[in-house]
């Protein structure tokens, strides 16, 4: 998560869900919590009953919206424009809470003399590349000191030659910009200098001011145009988050997917990050941004990680072009202030953990054996490789794309141009079916006989059936012991892996091939039980780390670049400290205190609250009696409170490092953001954002309305899926009017496997539905209950259709938008069958992560869809009348026809 | 558009559970006790006044309904085995149980009675039989209005009070009607007057009945229970009717006149158990009839709560 | 009466009653155990339908898309215990009329960007920021009443009252005739075909008798479902509705807490945010053996004028007063 990665050096929620007991306001955005997280949202009901306001802001009236005492309905897609809204309130009506804005953010830095902003470019930054819908962001940097020294004017000599350097064509300058982004989740970007501060925050090219620009746009009657909510109602939630803000209360944010699944996505966070950094809401308790994240480990399978860009503790992947040796893999980071200055300790520790004794000093750590990055292999550019018959095999394993990824049809296509496709799941998935009973089957866009792929499916054991940890939204790693052993055939992910490789290397063995080395020389050996059943703990004894007498290591900063230490994660390192699993301590919350530290674990270094350093002012006291959290204790000489220092423990307020000092050693004593290379919670990004330094307000690539704040009309930096099955609605068409956005409901799981299939489940919502206004119903003849046909450019669907005031027609000025709410859970196999949504969505993407949009246009009509080949005629008309032709399919950047902007 | 609810109810959905009771075996039921037990008493009357073809058709009838009635009770329970959990234990608060206790004993003495009477074994322990019977044929005839009575089904509930001298009437009618249906036209002058009282009576408690509901006798004269009420009272009138022209000529010149008239009292009897059940049914599907009462309940407490503290604070302010 | 309904049941039929498991004959019984299900904090979630299905190996009960707003499983009954109410109710500050649609020119209707004239007061949502709408979660359970009609009424006595004063189903006992049904006022037992027995919450007998705490409310993530000694949640029930009075949400309201309602207080009772109906509650109940005892005198009076109405019938024949032929 760039977003939060950027801004304030590490990419995971700041706060944690029992921390939102202690908020005075909470304002829940993009996310439906109380149904996608409703154990977690126990706490906000807590603070509730505490006094708290609750504030929630979503196109629909949900169960959330249900309990909060204010629910703003507003247009999806477009909550940068509501959260500039507040920005510029605050900053206009100088709300912000000054003293933590001066001290710990970067709103004083200076930024070079070249940086223009979307005011004075019509929507872009300046450095955009029309060619390749890229951003060099040299112009966004902090301005030099003035008296650089030789190793900083190295530096920028650097970065000014380095323009263009990354390896030529589109997909490697992107997949660096996006390892680059992503390699954010523990680290903040680095910048090469603190950079000259005015700390009377009155220098026209400081940060402070440049925001202050940027946001005066952002005017409640320009928030009305873009999001349809009431400058009343801008006024409320201001009036809310400004009066619960500053020394004596706090307020926090949560959001989730409906934030995320956009291609402004990244910013959307960012401009949430410049919200709390100016309400002095980061690191103190009941503020923060709470991150909810999705499936039960989805934080740890970002921390070791499932991405193909970032290595465990969000090293970067090395790119094939640039990195040759562990030197030049760590360079652009290393040395930098805070902590993840000594990342090279932290890649060589990794390197260790991987090929054991192999890795030595002399042959670089098998720096060597690395996998390189050659372009950008994202799951959805993966899946284009596929119908494009570049990629010839595929393992799913836990995951149902053909129904729960964007663009179904695409993702099925891509599954019948395979080889060979192995599907490990619980379930009969409708991703190991499609070739006998998919939607293209149906309509004979797919014939079974001649869909050459091979697919084998191997039973997976459950969560149940098998121990191991979840590391979920708040970082927290908890270890779930095993209840009942797996039923036949099923094996856990840990036996399966284990045994893969063991056969793998028994293939090998004994083979003289280079190529082979890498599989031959790793550390492979893991101890079995009785039934042949790896231990799970031994490979969390591996994450933690040992040191060089085979002993676990208690914390990251033991972590050696030398060769003698070993960790599979270093941002872990502790978990098994004392040798003992630490994620596995279950002492409940009524017998300890509020941050509960004695449940589970939680990286870094089991601390609750990230960036905690900032719940005491500059002078290390607490900011107020009733918000104190961690603060200075001046007589031991140290840092305590209740929740685990996110600081260096001795470092005094009244610190200044010595000039030139080096990783830790370069961390202020007045700077809480300790991943950051300058310490500093950052309003403005001078590096690690993909599509700009500061957050603007674009358009969904579809969109039934034209951007009110800028003439650019789509995100310029998004990456379109060019291809044949990913037509796109043409932006303002009358034959795709509404806006549809998807979600979830309490009752199901994502792509259905796991709740489709259940009788307790599935008779809770036993149908696929849409929802829809009142009035989108009347003008449709939509009848509640009945069936409907909702179609896009990629296919059409059907559902139910509930008519309900939950949804609101909103008013843009003079246009009326109506939108319409897809679960979308459904697909063919269960017990619970219909069409699933993500048939209807296109596949644009965000630029800093590669996730795709949730939204986009549709039109809506009464009955059942067309079956068989009439279903593809069907929307062919459509495609037809909306006049979609080859350059929707195209997608480039900025030759998009409906970008009104870029001609300009 | 998601319905909105009404102000009295959840999406209109009923408020009570529709007794599961099965029809046409509850209704039979209700109605062949009422039969079974005014037949007994006709019975021993007959006996006792030396009327051997009343007294075997009653005895017989009486019998009859003893073991028609078990038959529905356990067709309604689904399985015979099960009506035994109904002897586990004796409770006066279930009507049911009660019942189960009127209807063994009875089922017995009328079949003790009916099998004496018609192969002449044990003449005298058969008259005690009888005897026995008719003792237990009266509540036979009357408890189920209590089986009723003691729900929640506001139809019923509310109508307590009238419920058993409904039921009473009508098993009289009931009873009359089917000995001057199937006994010798000559011996049913007490068959005669038992059914026309019943019938009067049957007719007059339920108006009465219907009055004071108000709003809840609703159910009772609309669709289906409407029908069936109102079938009833034509049938039960045209007993009245029928009998009186058979009554005219002492029952010599138009026996068909009090044969049919006995049918039509049976016939108007077993009409009115379909209606009170129906109606029952009625008032369960719709909540208006839970919430308005109710609402009304709540609405008279308070006036009189206000009242009485009026009326105390008054007395407080003068004193 | 009362030394009538002295006779007629063991247990009280009406009216106040403090040690309900004593009534019932138990001794050194455990405190009275329910619920206090607190609705202003319920968010929906229906864990607990689920955690009490799974526990209680309840069957699923059909697969219906209601259009019930998020209710699918739409009331209590054999197979469904604990039930999740949804209510969408829109304020009458909103609920005017439908618009007009026709001159609306919402996008589709005309073309995209067309100028609209608004009907004065039509936005989205209202000047004060209130979206008009409330949307009330509730989830309703067996009540478990102080006096139980369902137990009352049971011939087979398969209906007890426990030693925590809960009232449970005894499944081999029960024999199906039905009349728990439409004896309890609440309208939660009911009969799970094919076989015809009756079923309802059991406020997890099971799991008090080994001191846990019952499935749903163990699943509940809010503390909507609040499980403990009677007693104690009514003190804790009062003192929540003042503390929402305070705050200024004067709808809220107690449901079956008072000892002295016509059920005599429920186990399991609620603190609600409109009136019952509203929920599908019952406004006022009264158990029904509250008029037993006039329903048997009504009854008896009946069969009394019954013989005599048969008596006199054969007034005016010669008594033959035989016995036998
Ligand atoms: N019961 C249940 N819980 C789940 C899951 C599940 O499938 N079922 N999935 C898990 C997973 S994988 C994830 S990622 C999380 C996701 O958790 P959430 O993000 O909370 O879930 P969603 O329902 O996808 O979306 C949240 C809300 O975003 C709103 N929304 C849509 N578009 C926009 C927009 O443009 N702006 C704003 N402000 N709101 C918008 C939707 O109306 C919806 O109410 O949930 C997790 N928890
Ligand atoms: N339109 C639209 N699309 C979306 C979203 C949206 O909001 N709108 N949300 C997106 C999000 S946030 C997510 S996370 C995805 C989810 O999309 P997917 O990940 O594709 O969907 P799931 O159903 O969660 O798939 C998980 C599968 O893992 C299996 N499984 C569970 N446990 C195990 C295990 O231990 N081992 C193995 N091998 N398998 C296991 C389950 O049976 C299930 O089939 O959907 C995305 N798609
Ligand atoms: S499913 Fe698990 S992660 Fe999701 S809310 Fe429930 S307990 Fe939390
Ligand atoms: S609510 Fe109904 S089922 Fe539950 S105890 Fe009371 S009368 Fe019995
Ligand atoms: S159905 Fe079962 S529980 Fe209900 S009253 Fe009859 S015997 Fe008792
Ligand atoms: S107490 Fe037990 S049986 Fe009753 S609803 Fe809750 S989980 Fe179900
Ligand atoms: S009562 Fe609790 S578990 Fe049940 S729906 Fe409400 S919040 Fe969820
Ligand atoms: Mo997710």
């Amino acid at each position: 998560m760039p977003g939060l990665g950027t801004s304030f050096g590490r990419g995971g929620a700041t706060t944690s869900l029992q921390d939102l007991q202690n908020a005075d306001c909470i304002l829940i955005e993009g996310s439906n919590m109380a149904e996608a997280h409703p154990v977690g949202f126990q706490w906000v009901m807590e603070a509730k009953r505490r006094g708290a306001t609750i504030i929630h802001v979503d196109p629909r009236f949900t169960r959330t919206s249900a309990v909060s005492d204010l629910h703003v309905p507003i247009r999806a897609g477009s909550d940068i424009a509501f959260l500039g809204g507040l920005v510029n309130h605050v900053l206009s009506n100088d709300l912000d809470f000054r003293e933590y804005v001066v001290a710990y953010t970067n709103a004083a830095n200076l930024i070079d003399e070249d940086y223009r902003g979307p005011d004075d470019l019509d929507g872009l930054f300046s450095g955009f590349d029309p060619e390749t819908g890229l951003y060099d962001p040299i112009s966004w940097r902090y301005d030099p000191p003035e008296d650089m020294n030789a190793e900083e004017r190295e530096r920028d000599r650097e970065q000014r030659e380095d323009k263009d350097s990354a390896a030529t064509g589109e997909d490697a300058k992107r997949s660096h910009q996006a390892a680059r982004s992503e390699s954010h989740g523990s680290g903040g970007a680095p910048v090469s200098w603190k950079g000259a501060r005015d700390e009377t925050l009155q220098h026209p090219r400081c940060v402070f001011q440049i925001l202050k620009r940027h946001f005066a746009r952002y005017t409640p009657e320009m928030v009305q145009q873009a999001c349809g909510i009431s400058p009343e109602q801008l006024r409320q939630v201001a009036d809310a988050l400004t009066a619960n803000s500053g020394r004596e209360r706090t307020t926090a944010l949560a959001y989730a997917v409906g934030w995320t699944h956009h291609t402004t996505g990244a910013q959307t966070i960012r401009t949430a990050s410049i919200l709390q950094l100016l309400l002095g809401n980061i690191g103190r308790p009941g503020g923060g941004i709470l991150a909810l994240r999705g499936h039960a480990s989805i934080q740890g399978s970002t921390d070791i990680p499932t991405l193909f860009n970032i290595l465990p503790g969000y090293l970067p992947m090395p790119l094939a072009d640039h990195h040759q040796s562990v030197d030049e893999w760590v360079r652009a980071d290393e040395g930098k202030a805070g902590f993840w200055g000594e990342i090279r300790s932290y890649a060589v520790s990794l390197l260790k953990s991987y090929w054991g004794d192999a890795a030595t000093a002399e042959n670089d750590f098998c720096f060597d054996y690395l996998p390189r990055l050659t372009g950008d292999h994202s799951t959805y550019t993966t899946v284009k490789a596929q119908i494009e018959g570049r990629c010839k095999g595929y393992f799913l394993v836990g995951e149902n794309p053909a129904v729960g990824s964007a663009n179904g049809k695409m993702q099925r296509l891509g599954m019948a141009n395979l080889d060979w496709l192995v599907v490990r799941d619980l379930q009969m998935i409708e991703s190991a079916t499609f070739w006998k009973d998919g939607p293209e089957i149906e309509t004979g866009e797919l014939v079974t006989e001649e869909i050459g792929t091979e697919i084998f499916f191997l039973p997976a054991a459950n969560h149940v059936e098998k121990s191991g940890s979840f590391t979920q939204t708040q970082r927290l790693l908890q270890w779930r012991d095993q209840a009942v052993p797996p039923p036949d055939d099923c094996q856990s992910e840990l036996e399966f892996y284990v045994d893969l490789g063991n056969r793998i290397r028994a293939k090998l063995a004994g083979s003289t091939d280079e190529m082979d080395r890498p599989l031959l020389d790793l550390a492979w050996d893991y101890p079995v039980d009785e039934h042949g059943e790896p231990d799970p703990e031994a490979v969390l004894r591996e994450i933690n780390g040992t040191g060089p007498d085979g002993a676990p290591l208690s914390s990251y900063t033991e972590l050696k670049a030398d060769g003698s230490t070993s960790c599979g994660c270093w941002i872990y390192c502790g978990v098994y400290a004392d040798g003992v699993n630490q994620s596995r301590r279950r002492t409940p919350h009524w017998e300890q205190d509020q941050v509960a530290a004695e449940w589970g674990w939680a990286w870094p270094a089991n601390r609750r609250i990230l960036y905690n350093r900032a719940s005491a002012a500059p002078d290390g006291t607490p900011w107020s009696e009733r918000k104190r959290l961690v603060w200075w204790d001046p007589d031991e000489g140290r840092w305590t409170g209740s929740d685990v220092p996110d600081f260096i423990i001795d470092r005094a307020p009244d610190h200044v490092p010595e000039p030139g000092a080096k990783g830790p050693d370069a961390i202020g004593g007045q700077d809480p953001f300790v991943m950051q290379t300058d310490g500093k919670g950052w309003l403005f990004s001078p590096v690690g954002v993909a599509d700009g330094p500061l957050p603007a307000h674009y358009e969904p690539p579809e969109s039934p309305v034209r951007n009110p704040v800028y003439a650019q009309q789509n995100n310029p930096g998004r990456k379109h899926l060019s291809t044949p099955s990913n037509p796109m609605n043409p932006s303002f068409s009358e034959v795709f009017p509404y806006v549809f956005t998807t979600y979830r409901l309490t009752e199901h799981h994502t792509a259905g496997a796991m709740s489709r299939t259940l009788p307790y489940l599935t008779e809770l919502q036993p149908e696929p539905f849409c929802e829809v206004s009142p009035r989108l119903a009347a003008e449709r003849g939509l009848e509640h209950g009945e069936w409907v046909t909702i179609v896009t450019a990629r296919s059409a669907i059907e559902a139910r259709v509930l008519v309900t005031e939950r949804l609101r027609s909103l008013r843009l000025g003079q246009q009326w938008v109506e939108q319409v709410g897809l679960p979308y859970h459904w697909g063919r196999n269960g017990i619970t069958t219909g069409d699933s949504p993500n048939d209807l969505v296109n596949v644009t993407m965000d630029p800093n992560v590669s996730i795709q949009d949730k939204v986009g246009t549709c039109d809506i009509r009464p009955g059942r869809r067309p079956r068989g080949a009439a279903l593809t005629a069907y929307v062919e008309d459509y495609r037809r009348r909306a006049g979609v032709g080859p350059e929707h399919l195209d997608g480039h950047p900025t030759a998009h026809p409906d970008d009104g902007g870029t001609q300009a | 558009m998601v319905p909105e609810p009404t102000f009295e109810s959840y999406y209109g959905r009923p408020i009570l559970k529709e007794p599961t009771w099965k029809t046409p075996d509850v209704p039979i039921y209700l109605w062949i006790g009422g039969v079974a037990g005014g037949s007994a008493l006709l019975a021993e009357g007959a006996a006792l006044s030396g009327l051997p073809g009343l007294e075997r058709v009653t005895r017989l009838t009486a019998a009859g309904g003893a073991v028609v009635g078990t038959v529905a009770l356990v067709h309604d329970l689904g399985r015979p085995e099960r009506f035994l959990n109904m002897l586990r234990v004796f409770k006066p608060t279930s009507p049911l149980s009660v019942g189960s206790y009127i209807l063994a004993p009875f089922s017995s003495f009328a079949g003790a009675a009916a099998a004496s009477h018609v192969t002449g074994v044990a003449p005298r322990l058969g008259r005690l039989a009888g005897l026995g019977a008719a003792v237990f044929g009266p509540p036979l005839a009357t408890y189920t209005a209590a089986l009723f009575a003691n729900t929640a089904i506001p139809v019923w509930h509310e109508a307590h009070r009238e419920l058993p001298f409904v039921f009473g009437g009508s098993a009289a009618a009931a009873a009359g009607g089917t000995a001057m249906l199937l006994a010798p036209v000559a011996e049913t002058g007490p068959a005669v007057r038992m059914a026309a009282v019943g019938a009067v009576a049957e007719l007059g408690v339920s108006h009465r009945m219907e009055q004071r509901l108000g709003m809840l006798a609703e159910p009772y004269g609309k669709g289906l229970a409407g029908r069936l009420m109102r079938l009833s009272r034509a049938l039960t009138v045209a007993g009245l009717g029928l009998s009186a022209v058979s009554a005219g000529a002492s029952g010599r010149g138009r026996p068909w006149a009090r044969r049919l008239a006995g049918a039509s009292y049976s016939a108007g009897s077993l009409a009115l158990r379909f209606a009170v059940f129906e109606a029952g049914r009625e008032s369960a599907r719709d909540p208006k009839y839970v919430v308005v009462p109710q609402r009304e309940r709540i609405r008279a407490r308070e006036e009189a709560a206000r009242s009485a503290a009026s009326e105390t604070g008054s007395g407080t302010l003068s004193g | 009466m009362s030394r009538l309904s002295e006779f007629l049941s063991p247990e009280s039929l009406w009216g106040r009653l403090d040690d309900v498991s004593g009534d019932a004959g138990h001794e050194d019984h455990p405190p009275r155990m329910g619920f206090f299900t607190d609705t202003s904090v319920c968010i929906g979630c229906k864990a607990c339908e689920v955690a009490c299905k799974e526990w209680n190996e309840v069957p699923d009960d059909g697969y219906q898309l209601t259009g019930m707003s998020y209710d699918n499983t739409q009331q209590l009954g054999a197979s469904t215990w604990r039930h999740v109410a949804f209510v969408e109710k829109t304020l009458p500050s909103r609920a005017k009329p439908a618009p007009e649609v026709t001159d609306l020119g919402m996008p589709g209707s005309g073309p995209p960007g067309r100028e609209v004239t608004l009907p004065h007061g039509e936005d989205q949502a209202t000047e004060s920021g209130d979206s008009g709408l409330r949307w009330l979660m509730s989830s309703d359970v067996c009540k478990h009443c102080t006096h139980a009609a369902c137990l009352d009424v049971c011939p087979t006595g398969s209906l007890f009252r426990t030693e925590f004063g809960t009232v449970v189903v005894q499944e081999d006992i029960c024999n199906g005739c039905g009349y728990c049904v439409p004896a309890c006022p609440y309208g939660v037992i009911d009969q799970r075909k094919p076989d015809g027995r009756a079923f309802k919450c059991t406020l997890c007998y099971d799991r008090l008798k080994e001191g846990q705490t019952p499935a749903c409310a163990q699943a509940c993530p809010t503390e909507s479902i609040q499980y403990g000694e009677v007693d104690e949640l009514r003190v804790r029930a009062a003192a929540r509705v003042e503390e929402l009075h305070a705050k200024g949400v004067d709808v809220a309201r107690l449901y079956g807490a008072d000892p002295d309602d016509g059920v005599g207080g429920d186990g399991a009772f609620f603190l609600l945010l409109d009136e019952p109906e509203v929920y599908g509650l019952p406004p006022d109940p009264i158990v029904t053996t509250r008029d037993l005892g006039a329903m048997w005198r009504h009854v008896g009076a009946a069969a009394v004028a019954l013989a005599g109405v048969g008596a006199a019938s054969f007034l005016g024949r010669p008594f033959a007063g035989r016995w036998g032929r």
